[in-house]
Formats: C-alpha cells, sequence, structure tokens
C-alpha cells in the first residue's frame, strides 16, 4: 500500500496510525511482519484487478446497474420451481433478519449472543411443531445437505449401506447426495408408478442389508407419497430406516411424514419466508425424534433450553457437546461449521408470523391453486397431465399430443415475458404455481399454452393438407 | 451534580440488553394474526372444490401445528428484543473471534443485494434475463482467480467447510480418473490446519494422517516426508496456520506432496493477512478455497449462510461442481453471459444452483471499494494490527503466546493463559465469560487444545488502534481480577443477558429439551396433539364470542 | 463429598536437592538441611479456592452489587432444575498434619475419620507412614467421599491409589507403603477410623462420562482422585497444574455434585521413579497402577469445534481405531496403561491392569505374561506389541512394560508395534519426541524415525520417535 492511501474501512491506514503502531512493537516497516514468507513466494507485483470505486456512490452506483440488466420475476410471470420458489416474504422477516445485530453475530457464549441461541432454539421449536417431530437442527446448507447427511445416518446407524431410492429425486440434489455418500452408501432406483413409490417393489427389495427407504414427498414433480405408512412398516420390519425428503410448506393442512412413521425427515426451508435470491438462499433441515441413537448422529448444531442461576430466567447450550464420543460408527462422520443460521431465524420469524391458521390457509391455497393449474393445462387439447397422482405446487404436463416441445414452449413464452416452467423432458414441462401466481395468471399461462397448442395442431394440419 | 459532565472511567461500563423475553410459544392468543394469506378466488374455489376435504384420509392433517398467534408488531416486537442481546461485528470489538476474520462487513453491500432485480430472481429464468447476475458471478470468479493465481474458480459451496469437501471431493475425482482412487487412501493435514480439512477428508473415506509441529513451531517437513507415499491423495493444510504462523517451507510442503503424486490442497481460510503478498498456485498448489464471510466481508449471519470459493489448477478445473457460469462474445462483439451444465468429470451439484448469491454480490462489491491496493492495504494493516496486538497482550502478566516464540506472526495468534491458570485456577473459558460483561467476547480454540488454556484473536483491518485498546484493557482488567478478586470472574457473567448456565441438562438424554415442544412433553407431560387440539378449541371460542 | 488427605512430608526433598523425598534417611536429611514441608500449605491454598467459590454460591448476593440486578423469581414454564445452593461444606480429612490443620485453615470444616497411629500426629509430621496416607484414602471412601484430594508427589499418589484399590475403587500393585511416607520406615499403621454418624452413604455422584441409557457402556462406580501438586516428582498425570487450579476444579466438582451432576473423570496413570535410581542420576518412571481423575468439559462449550471431543471420548476413540486396524491371526500384546485397558474394552477383553496381555481373534490367550511367555507366543504366529505413550514423558518402551524387552521386540517383523494414544497425549509433550529405551541399543535404533501413532479411527498422526540410548552419547 502506499503511504497515502486511506480508506473508510481501514481506520488504521491513516499513516500517523500506521507509524505509532509501528513503533509500539520496535518494527521499521510492516514488510517485517511477513519475515516467514520467502522471497521467491511473493507476488512483487500489483494485483491485477480492476480499478476500485472508493466511494461509495460511484460503487453503488456500478453494482445497481449490473443488477439493473436482470429481469426478475416481479417483471416476469414466472411458473418456476424445481428447487427454488417463489413465495411471498412477510416485511417483517426481512426486517429482522436485515438487522446488524442478527447480521454481524457469530459465535459468542450463550451470554453474549443470548438472542441468537433463542432464535434459532425458536426456529428448532417452530419446526418442531410443523413437522411433529422432537428434534430439528441449526440449519445446514441446504435441503441437498440435509438429505446426504440424512441417508449418512442411517447408513451409520444401521451399519449397511443399500439404500432404496422410492421417489423421483430432484437431479441436482441426486447428484449432491450421490456423490456425497458414495463412499459409505450405495443407492438402488425404485421405479415410480404414477409418479410415486411403487410400494410392493420397495418391499421386494428390501433385506436386512438395507440402511434405508429414501421417499420424496412432495417428488421433483411435486407428487405426493400416499403410502408412507406401508413404507415406513416396510421398512422397519427389515430393520432399515425411512427417510422422508420434504418440503414443509404444505404441513398446515398435510399430515407430517413424521405421524406416518418416518424417523428422520430432512428438507429446504427456502420456502419458508426467504427470498429466491437467484437460487441463493437456501437452508437444510434435519429432523428426528427424541431419540438419542438418532440424535449422537446428527452432525449439526443442537440448541436446548438451561436454566441459569437465576429463577425464571431462559437459557441456552449446545445438547449433546460430545457426541462424537457416543456414535456407533465413526466413518463418514461430518463437520459442524458456518451453514445457514440467519435463514433459519428468517424461517421461525415467518412460521410465528403465519401461525396455525396461517399454514392451513396457505397449504389450502396451494392445493388449490395446483389442481386449477392442472385443470385448465390438462383442458388444453393434446396437453396431458404427467401422472395421475396428488400434487402440491408442482406437476408435469406431457405436451407431445399436442405437437409442442417443453423447450419450444419455454422460447415462445418468454418472448412473451412469461417463464411457464422447467423442461424436463422433450415434451414435458414442470409448471410450479404458488401463493404468486394467482388465477389470472395461472389463466394467463394456460392462454398462452393453448394458443401454441392451437397453432401447432393447425400447421400439423394444414401440413397433413398439403 | 451539575455540568460538566465527569470524564469517563478508563474501562466502559458495559451491560448487554436484557429483555426477559419468554419463548415465543408463550407469546401465543387465540385468534391473533401476524400475517394473512391471500384469498383463494373464487372462481378457483368453483373449479376445484374442497381440496383439503378431497385429501386421502391419511394425508389430511387432523390437529393443525400448535404455532403460537401473534400479532404482526409482537413478533417483530420479540425478535428486535432478541437481536439486541447479540454482539455482533457491528456492536462489539469483534477481534476475539480468532480464525473467523469478524472484519466490517460494509452496510451498502447489505443495501444493494436486497434489491427486487436479485431478491426475485428465480435461478432458473431466462439467462438473458439474469445478464447482471451473471456477469457479477464471473467477474467475482475473475478476480478470486487472479487473488489466488488459480485457473478456474467456483463460488458454489455455502461456507468454509462446505468448501473444504467440494475440494476432497474434486480431488478423490481426479485421482479416480486417473486410475488412482483404489490406491490413494490417506490424506495428510497438520494439527493446527483446521480440523474440517480432517473431517471431510474422513467423510469422503481417507484415512487422515496428521502431522505435528516441529520444536520451533513449524510444521515438520520431515514427518510429512515421512508421512508422504503412493497412498497419499493429498495434503490439505492451513497456512498460515490457526497459530499465525506461516510456513516458510510451504513450497517443500507442496513439493514433496507432488513427487509422490499426490494433489496439494490449499485451506485459505487464514487469507486475510496475506493478500496480494502471496498465492496458492505460486506456491504450487492444485486447489485452494477461500471464505467470502471471512476475507472477503460477507457478514458471518448467526452462523451462516457464508460463501465459499474453490479455485483450481487447470488440471483440475474439469472437476469443478457445477453448473457453470460462462462469458460468450459473439461476431459482433457483444459480450453474452450464460449457464452451463457441469461436464462429464464434474463432481457435480455440491449446492442448490450457484451458490450464496447475495454474499457473492457483497464479496464482488467489497472488491470493487478496494481494488489491489486496497486489499493490499486491508491484508498488510490486519498483519500490523495482528502484531501490535501481540505486543500487548503478551505485556499483560500470565498471558503468553506459544510456539515461534519471538517471531512475527500474519493475522491471527493463538495465545495462552496458562500462566495466569497456574497461579489463580482460572481457565481460559472463565475469562471469556467474564470478558463478555465488558461487552467483548473471545473464542479459546478447536480441541483437542494444542495450546493450553487458549485464546486466539484475529484484529482484521477494521478495527482501530483505540479499539485494540480498549480490548485489551479490558483483557487486563479481567487478568488483574482473576489475581485479585477470583469469585468475580468465576461467577460471570454479571453484566449479560442471562447468568451463569447451567449446561448439565444438555448433556443427558432424559433431561435435555431441544425444542419446545419436547421441553413440554418431558417436564408437564404434555402430549403435542393434547396443546394442539386445546389451542383449537381456544381459538374456535375466541372465534365464536366475536362472531357473537 | 470431598475428601483432603496431606502427606506432610511431601515435598521436602526438593528444595534440599534429594530427588524426592522417599524414606526416612533422606526426610532426616532434609529436615537437617532445613526444609520445610510444603505439602499442608498448597492444600490450604487449593481449599481456600473451593471455599470462596461454595461461600459465593451459597451467598445470594451478587459479587459486584452495583452492576448486578436483583432479579425476582420468574416466570412458571421454565421448570428446569433450578442452581442449587450449597451450605459451607464439610470436608473429609484426617487428623492433624494429614489434613485436618489445612482444612482449619482454609476456612473450612473437617471432619476427622482417619488418625495416624503416631501420638503426637499434629506435632510430629514427619512420623506418619505411607501405610497411613493408605489407610486414610481408605477411611475416606468408607465415610463417603466422593472425590479424594492428595497433597503430595507420585509417591503419595502411588499411596491413594494403593488406599482407592484396596477400597475397590481403584487400581495397584500395592502402595509405597514398605515404610514412611514415601518408603523408608517400617511401622505397621493402625489405622482409628471415626465412623461417620450422619447416616449419608457413600454417594456415588461421579458418572462415567458415557451415560447407559442407549447402550453405551456402563458408567463405572468410583471415588475419584485430584493431586494437589506438592512433591518433588509428579510423572503421573494425575496432578492439577497448581494448588488453585486443584482448587478450581475441586470447586467444580462440589458445584456438580450438589446440583445432582457430575463432572467427567478419566482413568490416568500413576508413576513413580525409584528414587534411589534418579539419585543416581537415572529417570525411569514405572506405571504403578491408575486412578479416576476428573476434569472439567468446560466452563463454556467450543462452539466452533468441529469434532468437540472430551478426553475420555479421545481415549475411547483412538482404542477404537486400534481396534478397527487389528486383524485376524495375528496376537497383539497388549500393553499396561489406561488406553490399553480401554483397547481391553472396545475389544470386549479382560486387561489385567499393569501386565501384558495376549489377544488373537478377539480371545485373551495369556493374560499378565511374563518375558518369557511372549516370546512362547510369538513363536506360535504372527505377533505385534500393542503399545501407548506412558506418562508425560513419552514413553513407549522401556517403561513400566519391560515385559515387552529387547528379546521381545527382535522376534517380531519389521513393523513391530502398534501405537495407540490420543493426540491430546502428543500434544502433552510440547514438541517431544517419543521415546524408547529397551536395553538393547540396536533394537532401539530400529523403533527410532517416525511412529504412526493411531488416535481414532481412520485416523493417525505421524510422530518422531528417539532412542536416547542408542544415540551417540555427547563426549
Amino acid at each position: 500500500m502506499t503511504d497515502t492511501f486511506v480508506h473508510p474501512y481501514i481506520p488504521n491506514t491513516a499513516p500517523a496510525t500506521k507509524q505509532a503502531m509501528l513503533d509500539a512493537v520496535g518494527a521499521a516497516s510492516i514488510d517485517e511482519f511477513y519475515a516467514d514468507v520467502p522471497a521467491d513466494l511473493r507476488l512483487g507485483r500489483a494485483l491485477d484487478l480492476p480499478a476500485p470505486l472508493v466511494a461509495e456512490q460511484d460503487l453503488a452506483g456500478h453494482v445497481r446497474g449490473l443488477l439493473g440488466k436482470n429481469r426478475s420475476t416481479v417483471e416476469r410471470l414466472s411458473f418456476l420451481g424445481h428447487g427454488t420458489y417463489h413465495h411471498y416474504v412477510p416485511a417483517v422477516v426481512d426486517e429482522v433478519i436485515n438487522r446488524s445485530e442478527f447480521l454481524t453475530a457469530y459465535a459468542g457464549e450463550p451470554y453474549e449472543d443470548h438472542g441468537r441461541f433463542q432464535a434459532l432454539f425458536q426456529y428448532q421449536s417452530l419446526m418442531a411443531e410443523l413437522l411433529a417431530m422432537d428434534v430439528v437442527n441449526v440449519p445446514t446448507y441446504d435441503g441437498y445437505q440435509a438429505t446426504a447427511t440424512g441417508l449418512s445416518m442411517a447408513g451409520r446407524m444401521t451399519g449397511r449401506r443399500r439404500v432404496l431410492v422410492a421417489s423421483d429425486v430432484l437431479p441436482a440434489k441426486l447428484s449432491k447426495v450421490t456423490d456425497f455418500v458414495r463412499v459409505h452408501l450405495d443407492l438402488e432406483f425404485v421405479p415410480t408408478v404414477n409418479g410415486t413409490a411403487d410400494a410392493s417393489a420397495v418391499a421386494a427389495r428390501l433385506d436386512d442389508d438395507v440402511a434405508a427407504v429414501w421417499v420424496e414427498t412432495p417428488s421433483v414433480t411435486g407428487a405426493l407419497e400416499t403410502r408412507l405408512r406401508e413404507l415406513a412398516d416396510a421398512a422397519h420390519a427389515a430393520g432399515a430406516v425411512l427417510v422422508v425428503g420434504t418440503d414443509p410448506i404444505g404441513y398446515g393442512v398435510l399430515t407430517p411424514p413424521a405421524e406416518q412413521g418416518a424417523d428422520i425427515v430432512c428438507g429446504d426451508i427456502q420456502s419458508l419466508g426467504l427470498h429466491q435470491w437467484f437460487g441463493g438462499a437456501h437452508g437444510g433441515f434435519i429432523a428426528v425424534n427424541d431419540d438419542p441413537k438418532f440424535i449422537m448422529e446428527m452432525p449439526s448444531r443442537l440448541f436446548g433450553l438451561a436454566t441459569t442461576d437465576v429463577p425464571g430466567e431462559v437459557g441456552f447450550g449446545d445438547v449433546a457437546y460430545d457426541r462424537t464420543s457416543f456414535a456407533h460408527r465413526e466413518e463418514g462422520k461430518e463437520w459442524v461449521g458456518t451453514a445457514a443460521a440467519l435463514w433459519g431465524i428468517a424461517a421461525g420469524v415467518y412460521l410465528a408470523l403465519m401461525g396455525p391458521q396461517g399454514m392451513r390457509e396457505l397449504g389450502e391455497l396451494l392445493l388449490a391453486r395446483t389442481r386449477y393449474a392442472q385443470q385448465r393445462l390438462a383442458a388444453i387439447p393434446g396437453v396431458a397431465l404427467g401422472d395421475g397422482a396428488l400434487h402440491l405446487r408442482e406437476f408435469t404436463v406431457d405436451l407431445a399430443g399436442a405437437g409442442l416441445t417443453a423447450h419450444g414452449v419455454v422460447e415462445s413464452l418468454r418472448r412473451q415475458g412469461i417463464e411457464p416452467g422447467v423442461v424436463v423432458g422433450e415434451h414435458r414441462l414442470l409448471v410450479c404455481v404458488t401463493e404468486m401466481t394467482g388465477q389470472a395468471a395461472i389463466d394467463r399461462l394456460a392462454a398462452a399454452i393453448g394458443a401454441l397448442a392451437e397453432a401447432s395442431t393447425l400447421n400439423t394440419t394444414q401440413e397433413d393438407r398439403a | 451534580m451539575t455540568l460538566p459532565i465527569a470524564p469517563k472511567p478508563a474501562l466502559r461500563r458495559f451491560h448487554q440488553a436484557s429483555w426477559d423475553e419468554p419463548v415465543i410459544f408463550e407469546l401465543s392468543t387465540p385468534g391473533e394474526r401476524g400475517v394473512l394469506v391471500t384469498p383463494i378466488e373464487p372462481g378457483v374455489r368453483d373449479a376445484v372444490g374442497d381440496v383439503v376435504s378431497d385429501l386421502p384420509a391419511g394425508l389430511r392433517r387432523d390437529v393443525p401445528p400448535a404455532l403460537p398467534e401473534m400479532g404482526q408488531q409482537r413478533v417483530l416486537k420479540h425478535y428486535l428484543r432478541l437481536s439486541q442481546e447479540n454482539l455482533g461485528a457491528d456492536l462489539n470489538v469483534d477481534i476475539g473471534q480468532g480464525t473467523c476474520t469478524m472484519k466490517y462487513s460494509p452496510k451498502i453491500n447489505d443495501q444493494l443485494i436486497g434489491v427486487p432485480q436479485l431478491t426475485a430472481m428465480h435461478p432458473l429464468q431466462d439467462p438473458a434475463d439474469a445478464q447482471g447476475v451473471l456477469e457479477i458471478t464471473w467477474n467475482l470468479e475473475r478476480m478470486l482467480a487472479e487473488i489466488s493465481g488459480m485457473d478456474e474458480v467456483s463460488l458454489h459451496t455455502q461456507g468454509g467447510s462446505a468448501a473444504i469437501w467440494a475440494n476432497v471431493a474434486m480431488i478423490r475425482a481426479y485421482h479416480e480418473a486417473n486410475g488412482e482412487g483404489e490406491q490413494r487412501r490417506e490424506v495428510i493435514t497438520t494439527i493446527f490446519s483446521h480440523p474440517s480439512n480432517a473431517a471431510a477428508a474422513k467423510a469422503a473415506g481417507y484415512d487422515v494422517i496428521t502431522i505435528f509441529p516441529d520444536a520451533e513451531g513449524y510444521p515438520d517437513l520431515a514427518a510429512l516426508k515421512a508421512a508422504l507415499s503412493p497412498r497419499t491423495a493429498a495434503i490439505m493444510v492451513t497456512n498460515p496456520e490457526d497459530t499465525g504462523i506461516y510456513n516458510p517451507a510451504i513450497r517443500e510442503w507442496v513439493d514433496a506432496a507432488h513427487r509422490v503424486g499426490a494433489l496439494a490442497s490449499y485451506d485459505q481460510a487464514n487469507a486475510n493477512g496475506i493478500l496480494g503478498i502471496t498465492r496458492a498456485r505460486d506456491a504450487g498448489f492444485d486447489v485452494c478455497h477461500f471464505n467470502l464471510h471471512k476475507t472477503f466481508s460477507t457478514p458471518h449471519a448467526c452462523g451462516g449462510p457464508g460463501a465459499g470459493a474453490n479455485a483450481v489448477s487447470a488440471a483440475l478445473a474439469p472437476f469443478l461442481p457445477g453448473p457453470r457460469v460462462v462469458r460468450e462474445v459473439d461476431a459482433s462483439g457483444e459480450v453474452r453471459f450464460d449457464v452451463r451444465e457441469a461436464g462429464p468429470q464434474s463432481i457435480g451439484a455440491v449446492a442448490p444452483f450457484h451458490g450464496v448469491v447475495p454474499n457473492i454480490v457483497r464479496a464482488y462489491s467489497w472488491i470493487m471499494a478496494l481494488g489491489a491496493e486496497g486489499l493490499l492495504a486491508a491484508a498488510e494493516i490486519a498483519v500490523l494490527n495482528n502484531n501490535y496486538l501481540l505486543k500487548k497482550v503478551t505485556d499483560i502478566p500470565g498471558a503468553s503466546a506459544p510456539y515461534a516464540e519471538g517471531r512475527r506472526r500474519i493475522e491471527q495468534v493463538r495465545y495462552s493463559w496458562q500462566e495466569l491458570f497456574e497461579e489463580t485456577g482460572i481457565s481460559s473459558e472463565e475469562i471469556g465469560v467474564r470478558l463478555s460483561d465488558f461487552g467483548m467476547h473471545y473464542w479459546t480454540s478447536h480441541h483437542p487444545y494444542v495450546v493450553p488454556q487458549p485464546f486466539t484473536l484475529e484484529p482484521t483491518e477494521s478495527y482501530s488502534m483505540a479499539e485494540i485498546d480498549e480490548y485489551v484493557a479490558a483483557l487486563a482488567e479481567v487478568a488483574r481480577e482473576a489475581r485479585e478478586t477470583p469469585e468475580v470472574v468465576r461467577t460471570a457473567p454479571h453484566n449479560q443477558t442471562v447468568h451463569h448456565t447451567h449446561h448439565d441438562d444438555l448433556d443427558d438424554p432424559e433431561r435435555w429439551a431441544i425444542t419446545w415442544r419436547a421441553y413440554r412433553r418431558k417436564y408437564f407431560g404434555e402430549s403435542p396433539a393434547r396443546r394442539a387440539a386445546q389451542r383449537l378449541e381456544s381459538t374456535a371460542a375466541t372465534a365464536s364470542e366475536s362472531a357473537a | 463429598m470431598l475428601a483432603l488427605v496431606v502427606n506432610p512430608v511431601a515435598g521436602v526433598g526438593g528444595p534440599a536437592g534429594l530427588a524426592g523425598s522417599d524414606g526416612a534417611a533422606v526426610q532426616v536429611e532434609a529436615a537437617e538441611r532445613g526444609a520445610r514441608p510444603q505439602a499442608g500449605e498448597r492444600a490450604r491454598v487449593a481449599l481456600e479456592v473451593v471455599a470462596a467459590h461454595l461461600r459465593r454460591s451459597s451467598s445470594a448476593d451478587g459479587v459486584d452489587a452495583s452492576r448486578d440486578r436483583a432479579r425476582v423469581a420468574g416466570r412458571p414454564g421454565t421448570a428446569l432444575r433450578a442452581a442449587s445452593t450449597g451450605r459451607l461444606p464439610v470436608v473429609l480429612t484426617a487428623a492433624g498434619a494429614m489434613g485436618e490443620d489445612a482444612v482449619r485453615a482454609a476456612g473450612l470444616e473437617p471432619r476427622v475419620v482417619y488418625r495416624p497411629s503416631v501420638a503426637d500426629h499434629a506435632t510430629s509430621a514427619a512420623a506418619t507412614t505411607a501405610a497411613d496416607t493408605t489407610a486414610a484414602v481408605r477411611a475416606l471412601v468408607d465415610a463417603g467421599a466422593t472425590l479424594v484430594l492428595f497433597a503430595g508427589g507420585d509417591g503419595t499418589a502411588r499411596d491413594v491409589a494403593a488406599g482407592l484399590s484396596e477400597a475397590g475403587r481403584g487400581t495397584a500393585t500395592g502402595s509405597s507403603a514398605d515404610g514412611r511416607n514415601g518408603s523408608g520406615g517400617t511401622s505397621v499403621p493402625h489405622a482409628d477410623v471415626v465412623v461417620d454418624d450422619s447416616g449419608m452413604s457413600p454417594r456415588s455422584s461421579y458418572r462415567a462420562s458415557v451415560p447407559t441409557a442407549w447402550g453405551g457402556r456402563p458408567g463405572a462406580v468410583a471415588v475419584a482422585a485430584l493431586g494437589i501438586p506438592a512433591g518433588v516428582k509428579m510423572y503421573s498425570p494425575v496432578f492439577a497444574v497448581s494448588p488453585r487450579a486443584a482448587g478450581a476444579l475441586a470447586a467444580a466438582w462440589s458445584a456438580a455434585s450438589g446440583s445432582d451432576g457430575a463432572l467427567p473423570v478419566q482413568e490416568r496413570e500413576v508413576l513413580d521413579i525409584d528414587e534411589a535410581a534418579m539419585r543416581r542420576a537415572r529417570v525411569e518412571p514405572r506405571l504403578y497402577g491408575t486412578m479416576p481423575v476428573p476434569y472439567r468439559a468446560g466452563r463454556t462449550q467450543s462452539r466452533k469445534a468441529a469434532t468437540p471431543v472430551t478426553e475420555q471420548a479421545a481415549v475411547a476413540g483412538a482404542a477404537r481405531g486400534a481396534a478397527m486396524a487389528m486383524r485376524p491371526g495375528i496376537r497383539y500384546l497388549l500393553g499396561p496403561g489406561g488406553t490399553m485397558a480401554e483397547l481391553a474394552r472396545e475389544l470386549g477383553v479382560a486387561k489385567t491392569p499393569l501386565g501384558v496381555d495376549v489377544v488373537l481373534d478377539g480371545r485373551v490367550v495369556r493374560a499378565g505374561a511374563s518375558e518369557h511367555e511372549l516370546v512362547d507366543e510369538i513363536s506360535r504366529g504372527p505377533a505385534k506389541a500393542v503399545v501407548s505413550v506412558i506418562g508425560g514423558q513419552g514413553f513407549l518402551l522401556g517403561r513400566g512394560n519391560q515385559q515387552l524387552s529387547a528379546r521381545v521386540l527382535r522376534l517380531l517383523d519389521d513393523d513391530p508395534l502398534m501405537v495407540v494414544a490420543p493426540e491430546q497425549k502428543l500434544i502433552d509433550l510440547g514438541g517431544r519426541p517419543l521415546l524408547v529405551d529397551t536395553g538393547d541399543p540396536l533394537v532401539d535404533a530400529r523403533l527410532a524415525g517416525f511412529a504412526r501413532v493411531i488416535t481414532g479411527p481412520s485416523t493417525t498422526s505421524l510422530y518422531p520417535v528417539h532412542a536416547p540410548d542408542a544415540e551417540p552419547s555427547e563426549p
């Protein structure tokens, strides 16, 4: 740095301060402190970086200019899901997680960071009510990691390697899980029937070497699993663990997996009060019953209630701090690190605002809009639903009968300012509706695809005539 | 008393906010609502009927979740009160969380990420509609490539440990691609490297060999050479280590690893003092990672989201996670950013989509605010601050800085209160708790404690000389108390949100309470169904009263 | 219940330059050189910390009333156990200089449960014997002690271990009580045990750090002990780093016991050196037994640790790693020590505390084997010696496991040793190398270099090994 360089983020660049500090330690120059860095490893030149925008207003102008090139789902009508969902984020959620006090806290003790501990304990507790399970972790990175960890726990607990994948899984999630567990677990896919698990095929493949049956509900296509109890009973009869990957958004009206026999329930909390943020705001939850056999395999933080020296005061601390000593098997033990705590606080605030009634109303709304959108799209001649399962929020449509490709539909509708969904097959489109896509929006989507179908049919008919 | 106001005492008379706020479930009042949901349109309802009644019986929730029922402002007030009961970097002199680089996270960056042009972007939108965020991502990758000297960068991972996992996953894929996956079963690390290196390697199926420091406190090169073999997949090391000691033989370490066909992986969690001074690639490393929430200023957010950046040599580039952001220039010279799926050798997705995008934008903004000279200034001042702090702390009787005695340190130091402990029986943890009474905090060390009675300080570039002096004065005061009034220290905290907390219940499966639900069940015999049913009844009662 | 026993003559030989205080002749000589016993004084310092802590926790007043807030009892609903408020406790102890004086000086109330046989014990400290320490510990245990603080050195630790062993609470090969405190005299002690009539039964308030609720290892019931450093030799890792540190730990123990919790304990080695040999400039610590020593998991919890491990868990992890590394058809010669005992537990076999046991395919085929028997076992098939780090000096061989002799090691193959230790044991060496001393420089030289130490399942450390006797001596 040059002697005259002064920056608002770096107070001690002031030359007099710098000199005073050097004098205090008896150093002639800052370079002395780098005595252990060999000369031939020194860069010896300035980094080749863009010229800085040192005035805050210039920086703000630059970054806002770049972001201004984006066209967001406020400007586009979006039916995109496939892992990231467009739900409404109440203002109070943003207010709370934007507080400096939460944003810049980190790893203090439960004394000076009491609020953080309480907010995260409450997150665990609110999720526990939604999921009807007694134990929920401080969030891990995302639903992918949560599921990978949930399956690894099952492997460690049972000492077995086989995992039966009973549902259709989000491909990116499957990619992550596969690479994460492959040293310790072998994934075997049991093809789904009509969008959901083939329970009898799963049962037939269960044996005493199966660590877990892995069910996703809603699945990648939004299909809800209706035979969870049957799958749980079959898994348990073979000594296997039922791991359910899910999105918690529907449990105001849907029976939580735990009440149907799930042992480990995991997934993502992005739906609960987190903006889409270009896919950059995900957090993972892992829920289990209050059973040390499971809890001791959880790598994540767990905050618990504690008393203090003052009666009535609510204290907190880490539960089962020394979990490694109880681990059934040590192979593949994971780590604890900076993950997604603030997103957990956000989800907690969201659930507190929504309350039981809000979650019930939202669940009902999502079911209703999903069915409505299915009806509207399936009403288009040549367009069919991908399967006959019950769906929440997402579903696929098969466009083959209308002579349309999914890519073609996406390209055409983008020109109209509509993101109609995600291409999941040549003729297959995954459509997502939420509380942000009202009846009018769904009608517009149906009309736009209907028009394409009509034009396509017309073309085909004309070609036939020619 | 009249004006003038008396001068301030030397030490701040701090008291933490203490709202005595109940657990949120105790604030529930039946019938209150925090936010309303948009109603189902009549047209939709007419078309679909009663979707809840139509659910198969097993799928319809009988008892609603026992979430609290609260008015909006009460929810807000509750959480703002909790927010005040924290000591984050924006409040305290946050130099006590060594290894974590608690630097200033500029407020402008928080504003920049809050606009709908970022918050409302879906990752699968038409790339033509996402040019701004893709450009920022691509630019940050190139900046970090320059800062590390590496060829390619991925910004997918959500934290430092996740980035370490990606490092080891790429190393594993690389050896497998070369047909050496079965042969190379060992990863070598050092006792002062971040323990996630060992943990991630174990999770990936490797046996881990740990190297101890030599007599001088530097990583033992002879031990490394004895450990290296054709079975070695990689060395995974931090440098400078968590002691702030830079391994002067780092090039020899990397070369020795390469000689047996192993890769060299560099945990750059401690890069803050060497930005623009020396680079991973120049020491020969094949792969490294940065923590954007440390070195590049994104906030720590109560423990995440952070963000990791994995940087690799060209040889490892095919193994980077996907999808990748690419920059294309068409015939007319127009620049366009696009998204490419991962290649066949990629380790695949390590996280959803493109990583922690808000933090990618924050880190980009931070680098853009500083430039090359600013990054170098950040490094040099962080190192100046650290050596100044080292002098001041080791002047406190009872404090010391073991290993490499008398040598300079880079950006942090692992100190020891062993002398004070022997003299007073007051442990480093107790001193840390008492320090919170002065509005400050420190962290001891990872386990196992290699330095006895440890505490780890890292002043970064963000704190002024006056703030560092204030911190040291508080440390010195607690050390004095340990000698003269040890009970004050032993029974701390006294000025905090809560008092001394009893940890016994947290380790006993019969007694621990990980959620409110479990607590009510264990200590009050409440079944969750009954609680919810009671709540439902009272809600119904309230509703019928208001209807009447 | 807290208990204290002081070896009144501990440490007198140190300042006098006598390399220890064992033996009447040494004690007399020390006295003649003007040495004053320090043990009682050090015990007082330790107990003052306990007293101060307990006074504080039994008092309703904050220490810093101007800043501390008074709080009224809180809302209903938080029903976890409230804080304990202890009265000033009674400390079980032995008469006079053996503890009573120190307890009183610290402002605590002594309850004397043992009186040494010598009539004028209060004035003639040096006249107590090693057997007195052993007998006193037995009496303290019988009276309900859960933590025995002892002020002394390694010799005292041996005597305490013997006392615990006699009371069925520890392992030892017998005390140093072949004479006066330390070793020297011949008087057989006559214990005058005062039976506690409070009706309190001995309370096993300590739980081993592994609860049993879900099939973990059963928590052993034992009385813990902790050394207040007051001797000349303190090679045994059973001493706190200072008297105040001992006091702080004892205070934590009392507080935890009072609130119905407990501190975890760790089985630690009791080592001692033949002082006669030491005075001839040979340092040869030997393993004499083990005793459960409490430690603090921490006032705070280490929240950033990736794999937080208590000492107990670390030893268990190392043992598990060793068990996983064992192969069928190989005879493993398990040496003595706490880590080896844990390995035996992991393998589900019985272990002689101080012997070398031969394990083949998960069964003990020879317990407490002599050198000759080991040679015989090795002749029957491939074998490997399994050893841990003995004491604070880092010996792998030659201290306490002399059955694993040069002759035995010569018969083993190129990789004769499996070394097992938690990382903390290596850390505690403070950068010093591991040591081997089999008595045969050629064997030692073969073992020198770097050892691969098993520290856990799939974790090892590469650590330097020196062979002092195989290296060229100073001219």
